[in-house]
């Protein structure tokens, strides 16, 4: 009989669900998210309370067995959020423990040709946030971001700005899943921020963000446009390249 | 700063380097210093993409378009009725740096029209650079154009400085150039560029004996050439860049499709097509020299001075080597494997991983993401099923060509009708 698992949306809480299916030699079960859980008409629901202990035991016998390719694979998987994830990662990790060889890279198992064009989503949707976050200096000199990504990419990159902005405070924020990542010169942490009622996050209100930062746009819309070629033109190619649904983050692409 | 002054002069100094098609960020290896500004390893970053869809990754603009020389494809020459403008070498740096901290590029590409003189030129471009790096503790990509004739010495600095240097060939044989910039000759543009190779050179030797020698020019050097405006064949195109990658270890060399900027008779007509889909093709032979493992004359050769345009480069060798194939996926090497039309590397890269475990059928190449209308002319796998009749070249092609959508269809329509 089929038995729902719920967690609580963590990765850790994910690995300590996949330890109680193996401690308790569980063969049909449907792992769910909390906050969406569909229950079922037969068999009841149990809740997964997130232990370190036992997400590290899985996550060490994952090492085990897996490159840190295979590793990334569940990791970027998990990220992406979508409907069902944990159970195609649970397949993914019994194949992994049943099987002697490394399985990461056999692109003609289905479960893992799926995981690595999954993975393949979440590190382009990873990179499109390294390419669109667009930083405006707020008036107390931090460098504010917000983003809405399809997936869940935020914890991805930390590194990459870090490294990158070293000597400014900044703010990413994922105004869709509503935490961001803020950096204060010393390291990254996650943080909830509460926004003033009917904050628009597509503008640049001159009460919260420096005098100098619309200037600094239309240098950048002006830059922008001069440096297109016109006989050129190629709105198809623009499209496929900056999907639509990115635009409204995008100083470029804002009416002056 | 002069908030309006400063965007006159970007909006005209932005529009005059437009021209140059390279705006690559990647294959530097400079990382962070002292917690400063930047970062500049690894993998590029295109953080916008303009409305004829070329990648924006770095602030590209000319320090100046004021020139002293008189090159008929250059929108910035001499005898062009145009607004000039210079910026200064404060104002280059405070653009680079804001632009940078707001994520909008990944670096500084800078190039200049040539004013006094060649170093007086290269001096400038070389002090930005110099400022951005030891004032500004500026860790970002920065490209400086090599200027034809600067001296070995300012060469030597740029590249202390500079990620990528490249020099522009722009006009890919002796007799072109020779009609169409009468000042300048190819021995300047091959003087800089040489220089810096034997620096690269240097500095590595140096560098695995004495951990603490400097970087120089770690993303290397490119150039570009344009296509189309000379009347050059293929073939001397494809020559000309074969002869750059391999005597100075060239990183890119870009084709620029010539975009009809004056009235000169010498050239294409204002209003005539910008040569995009030969530009793609040549970019495609490029590739498969640098990452397929094809020798520049199995692809252009006398025989075949142009490439075909309805069909790809691969595809056209491929019905030209007709006794080569087919090829057995499961079996054959990564070599022949990449010759194999509508196979990627990545399809390849996925195909010798994937037959570690079982033989490959249709169903599983085509799950991989392999484009079968075309590949499975030229291939054998774990199927009965397979391309028996023994099909001349040209009825291949014709059956590709029907089944196939080509983002070029209208450009190639007439060679299309002939099959339809």
């Amino acid at each position: 009989m089929q038995k729902v698992l719920s967690y609580d949306g963590t990765f850790e809480g994910f690995l300590s669900t996949v330890f109680k299916v193996y401690e308790e030699k569980l063969s049909q079960v449907d792992i769910q998210r909390e906050s969406n859980v569909q229950g079922s008409f037969f068999g009841a629901t149990e809740e997964i309370i997130t232990n370190k202990t036992h997400a590290d035991r899985v996550w060490k016998g994952l090492q085990k067995k897996l490159t840190s390719y295979g590793r990334n694979q569940l990791y970027y998987s998990f990220l992406s959020e979508m409907d069902s994830i944990e159970n195609t990662l649970l397949d993914y990790i019994r194949q992994v423990f049943d099987t002697t060889e490394n399985i990461e890279k056999d692109f003609s198992n289905s479960t893992v040709l799926k995981l690595s064009k999954i993975t393949r989503s979440v590190g382009r949707e990873k990179h499109r946030m390294e390419a669109f976050v667009r930083f405006k200096l707020t008036k107390d000199g931090l460098y504010f971001a917000n983003v809405a990504p399809d997936f869940n990419v935020l914890p991805l990159l930390a590194k990459h700005f870090k490294s990158r902005y070293a000597d400014q405070k900044w703010v990413i924020y994922d105004i869709q899943r509503n935490y961001g990542l803020h950096y204060n010169l010393e390291h990254v942490e996650t943080i909830v921020m509460e926004f003033p009622k009917h904050f628009d996050f597509t503008k640049t209100s001159e009460d919260f963000f420096a005098k100098e930062e619309l200037e600094f746009q239309e240098l950048w819309q002006n830059y922008f446009k001069s440096t297109n070629i016109e006989s050129r033109k190629n709105m198809l190619l623009h499209v496929r390249h900056v999907p639509k649904r990115y635009w409204k983050y995008l100083s470029e692409k804002q009416p002056f | 700063m002069s908030f309006e002054r400063i965007k006159e002069k970007l909006s005209i100094l932005a529009d005059a380097a437009k021209y140059d098609v390279s705006c690559a960020s990647s294959g530097s290896d400079r990382t962070n210093k002292n917690k400063g500004l930047g970062d500049a390893k690894g993998m590029g970053i295109c953080h916008t993409y303009t409305e004829d869809g070329r990648c924006v990754s770095l602030l590209k603009i000319l320090l100046t378009n004021h020139c002293i020389f008189d090159c008929a494809y250059c929108v910035t020459r001499k005898s062009n009725d145009i607004k000039r403008a210079a910026f200064k070498v404060q104002e280059v740096v405070d653009l680079t740096i804001n632009f940078y901290r707001r994520n909008y590029i990944e670096g500084l590409f800078l190039s200049s029209g040539i004013f006094k003189n060649a170093d007086y030129t290269m001096e400038r471009l070389v002090a930005v650079a110099k400022r951005l790096r030891l004032e500004e503790n500026f860790n970002g990509y920065i490209h400086l154009k090599s200027i034809p004739g600067a001296s070995d010495e300012l060469m030597r600095e740029a590249g202390l400085y500079a990620d990528r240097l490249s020099v522009n060939i722009e006009i890919p044989t002796r007799e072109g150039l020779k009609r169409l910039a009468p000042d300048k000759k190819r021995e300047d543009f091959i003087k800089p560029m040489k220089k810096v190779t034997q620096e690269i050179i240097q500095y590595k030797a140096e560098k695995k004996i004495i951990k603490s020698t400097p970087k120089y020019a770690p993303a290397g050097q490119s150039t570009q050439m344009i296509i189309g405006a000379s009347g050059e064949n293929d073939y001397q195109i494809m020559t000309a860049s074969n002869f750059f990658y391999k005597k100075f270890n060239l990183k890119r060399v870009y084709y620029s499709g010539y975009v009809p900027i004056s009235y000169d008779s010498r050239l294409p007509q204002i209003g005539s097509e910008v040569p995009m889909l030969r530009e793609n093709r040549l970019y495609q032979t490029d590739w498969l020299m640098r990452f397929y493992g094809f020798h520049i004359h199995e692809i252009v050769n006398e025989t075949h001075q142009h490439l075909d345009l309805d069909i790809d480069p691969k595809l056209s060798w491929a019905l030209r080597n007709i006794h080569e194939f087919p090829v057995d996926v499961n079996r054959a090497n990564k070599r022949m494997l990449a010759r194999v039309p509508g196979l990627g590397m990545t399809s390849v890269y996925k195909i010798l991983n994937a037959r570690k475990f079982r033989q490959l059928n249709w169903e599983h190449l085509k799950r991989l993401g392999v484009a079968l209308n075309r590949a499975k002319y030229f291939l054998i796998c774990n199927s009965n099923d397979f391309e028996r009749r023994d099909l001349a070249p040209d009825k291949i092609k014709g059956l590709i060509l029907q089944n196939s959508k080509s983002k070029f269809r209208n450009a190639t329509s007439n060679q299309l009708n002939l099959f339809g």
